[in-house]
């Protein structure tokens, strides 16, 4: 049976969750950022001091990355590898893939270690993953409620889109 | 598949532009690249060869304004059209809200866009998507070549169902906005059905 994934919504509080649980992994973990990202790519929230760092671009390749050596996993007969870690000259990057589809990613110099770093993002993606699983279901109740605002657009505000 | 984020006020759709190889894909985003005003655009980022063929994915972020106080976000990719990439075609589709089939409408290439037509519909029906119901429009591209097949002839080997078709010119820019406008619409319209 083929997965068709259910459209993600992400609601105030949730965010602050998500948010909370960044914040503090940036902390304990003594790393520049950490960043959640979704499968498809998508940045929803992010914690540290990596400000101006191009974040649209980040979620995106990170999630290329993810999908990319998911699917070498595949061909080798493992589902997924969840754990990565890419070592720079000063700077490195850790992703996690949390409850199957978020990524946790943590940037750290030689101010942190990579022990500390996996300690840690081992804690708030357990948090992570309750918090996403609630996000879940709730996604699934705004798809048959009538909470989307896109509910109630017209073709109209649709076209206004498009004006010029 | 779309993202509705509460806490921002933005909502994210993916749309992938695939087609045979050096059919126009990145092309066309490279032109709305261009043209966009850089307010409404983040950076495009191209996994390419050395040739310049794509070999993961084109991306390109863009803003199209707001709906009802949402920001919605568009997130362009384009897959790599030449036939041996088959896996990476796979990834990208994965989530995707809107597709444009881009075509090659070189006589000699109408084989290629055929093939990469089959191969769109089996790789959509391998994640639960029926191409017939994904937002889905399609570009007859290079129509200034000499070379170009009537348009006739491409609607009924590519189109017969009718989906929304634009002739264009990527190169100039000619029919890479009316295409993107149509997707885009498309996107929108079925997330207002996907609420009802
Ligand atoms: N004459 C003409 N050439 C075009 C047009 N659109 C694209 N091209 C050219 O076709 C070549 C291939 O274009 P790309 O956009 O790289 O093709 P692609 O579909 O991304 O190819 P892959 O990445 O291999 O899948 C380039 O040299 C373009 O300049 C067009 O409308 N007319
Ligand atoms: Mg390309």
């Amino acid at each position: 049976m083929p997965f068709v994934d259910t459209q993600l919504v992400l609601f105030d509080e949730d965010y602050r969750k998500v948010l909370g649980v960044c914040e503090r992994l940036a902390r304990d973990a003594h790393s520049k950022g950490v960043f959640v990202v979704d499968k498809n790519g998508q940045l929803m929230a992010e914690a540290g001091d990596l400000r101006g760092l191009d974040t649209t671009s980040l979620a995106s390749l990170t999630a290329g990355c993810i999908a990319a050596t998911g699917g070498l996993a595949k061909i080798i007969g493992e589902e997924e590898f969840p754990i990565h870690f890419h070592q720079g000259q000063r700077d490195n990057l850790h992703m996690t893939v949390v409850a199957k589809r978020i990524i946790l990613v943590v940037i750290f110099d030689e101010r942190s270690s990579l022990g500390l770093v996996r300690l840690r993002v081992k804690k708030a993606g357990a948090e992570l993953a309750r918090v996403f699983e609630e996000i879940q279901k709730k996604s699934e109740r705004a798809r048959n409620g009538a909470t989307s605002p896109f509910a109630e657009i017209t073709d109209d505000d649709i076209d206004k889109l498009f004006a010029d | 598949m779309s993202f509705i984020n509460y806490a921002s006020r933005e909502i994210n759709c993916k749309v992938v532009y695939y087609g045979p190889g050096l059919c126009g894909k990145t092309t066309n985003l490279q032109f709305i690249y261009a043209k966009t005003n850089p307010d409404l655009k983040g950076k495009m980022i191209s996994l390419a060869t050395e040739t310049e063929r794509t070999l993961f994915f084109d991306f390109l972020p863009l803003a199209l304004g707001q709906i009802r106080g949402f920001k919605t976000r568009f997130h362009l990719y384009t897959v790599p059209g030449q036939v041996f990439y088959d896996a990476s075609r796979k990834l990208i589709l994965k989530g995707v809200d809107g597709v444009v089939f881009v075509a090659d409408s070189q006589m000699e290439r109408m084989e290629a866009n055929i093939e990469s037509l089959d191969n769109l519909r089996v790789n959509l029906g391998e994640q639960g998507y029926d191409l017939a119901k994904v937002p889905y429009v399609i570009q007859y591209n290079k129509r200034d070549l000499p070379n170009a097949a009537s348009l006739e002839e491409m609607q009924r080997l590519l189109n017969p169902s009718g989906a929304p078709e634009y002739e264009a010119c990527a190169t100039v820019g000619k029919g890479v906005f009316e295409t993107l406008k149509a997707v885009a619409k498309g996107v929108l319209t079925d997330l207002k059905k996907m609420a009802r």
